[in-house]
């Protein structure tokens, strides 16, 4: 029987053309291109798509501080800085006690991956490298929930989940597709 | 001794068919349970591409497809061979895409419309350039959940 089955992801809003666009800082984002050939290139450098993954995990975590990495947060300083807010966010802020209390006071990445591929890139191979770059946020959650609850992700009651995805959201960012130049 | 010998009546007893409602029945509650609709006519080949980290779609009533593909066969001479939209039982043109969202969008409550999915069902050797048309047209409409429908890789 045919199950429908799949990716989910959700686009980003549409965006107002006078609104300006969010600075991130370069070290926090981790360019995924994919070019006309279907090649991959991960921050310039060719790669295999079965390596993406890893990098993705690698740049998340950056357990050493590695400045080629992204930048980190504790989610006491998240939770500081929303209170300080004018208009503080009252379940965000409660999210973020939540998660002090269940999961404990961890950095949180400010890392972005930036998805781009181009008019000719093949639909087959931007679901590949889709694949697996949601496949490295949903590994980082799996391991997160083991450590905490001793259950995998998908396990976890929906509360608990929650509290995870606060940690790891899927922070993938699709800019629009042009043409990449080819090596 | 010559009892034993005696000969019955030579006709057949007849079959029950007491049974026989019962059989029919279980055929057809089999076909009942078994049997899926078809959601719509294929006008295009879609051959979805593999994927690991796939979810099965919840609530299906709330869910709307988007069809991307080269035209069948039969279709090709009327609408050649470059990959197109199909909406519903037709093959339609990306700027019929808002007026396909918000006619989905009226068959629900008002209340199911934020949970609605948009799933995409595209052939996997389609080029990004058409995908990518499709989904600006979505974020202009504000349809903003969609599904890449995708099937799990054999297991070797």
């Amino acid at each position: 029987m045919s199950v429908d089955k799949g990716i989910t992801r959700k686009l980003p809003p549409p965006v107002p053309p006078d609104a300006e666009t969010p600075k991130v800082k370069e070290r926090n984002v981790l360019s995924v291109l994919v070019n006309k050939d279907n090649q991959v290139a991960v921050n310039g450098e060719l790669t295999e798509i079965s390596l993406v993954t890893e990098k993705v995990k690698d740049f998340i975590i950056n357990s050493n501080d590695d400045p080629n990495y992204s930048e980190r947060e504790f989610i006491s300083e998240l939770l500081e800085k929303e209170m300080a807010k004018s208009e503080p966010d009252q379940k965000k802020i409660k999210t973020l006690k939540n998660v002090i209390e269940e999961i404990g006071d961890i950095p949180k990445s400010k890392g972005v991956v930036s998805l781009q591929t181009d008019r000719a890139t093949k639909y087959e191979v931007y679901i590949l490298v889709q694949d697996a770059i949601v496949k490295a946020f949903n590994d980082l959650r799996d391991d997160l929930a083991k450590q905490v609850y001793g259950k995998p992700y998908n396990d976890l009651k929906e509360e608990q989940q929650k509290l995870i995805r606060e940690v790891y959201p899927i922070s993938l960012s699709e800019a629009e597709p042009r043409r990449i130049k080819t090596k | 001794m010559a009892t034993i010998g005696k000969k019955k009546s030579k006709s057949t007893p007849a079959i029950s068919t007491a049974s026989l409602p019962d059989i029919i029945f279980i055929l057809l509650f089999f076909f009942m349970v078994s049997t899926t609709i078809k959601e719509v006519d294929y006008k295009v080949m879609v051959r979805l591409p593999q994927a690991t980290q796939i979810k099965k779609l919840e609530n299906k009533s709330l869910v709307s497809y988007i069809y991307i593909g080269k035209p069948q066969r039969a279709l090709q001479d009327k609408y050649g061979t470059k990959p197109v939209i199909q909406l519903n039982d037709q093959i339609a043109d990306l700027s019929q895409i808002p007026q396909y969202i918000e006619l989905e969008r009226a068959k629900r409550s008002q209340a199911d419309v934020p949970k609605m999915t948009f799933s995409l069902k595209v052939d996997k050797e389609t080029d990004m350039g058409i995908v990518t048309d499709v989904k600006q047209e979505m974020r202009k409409v504000q349809a903003l959940k969609i599904n890449y429908s995708a099937r799990k890789p054999y297991i070797k």
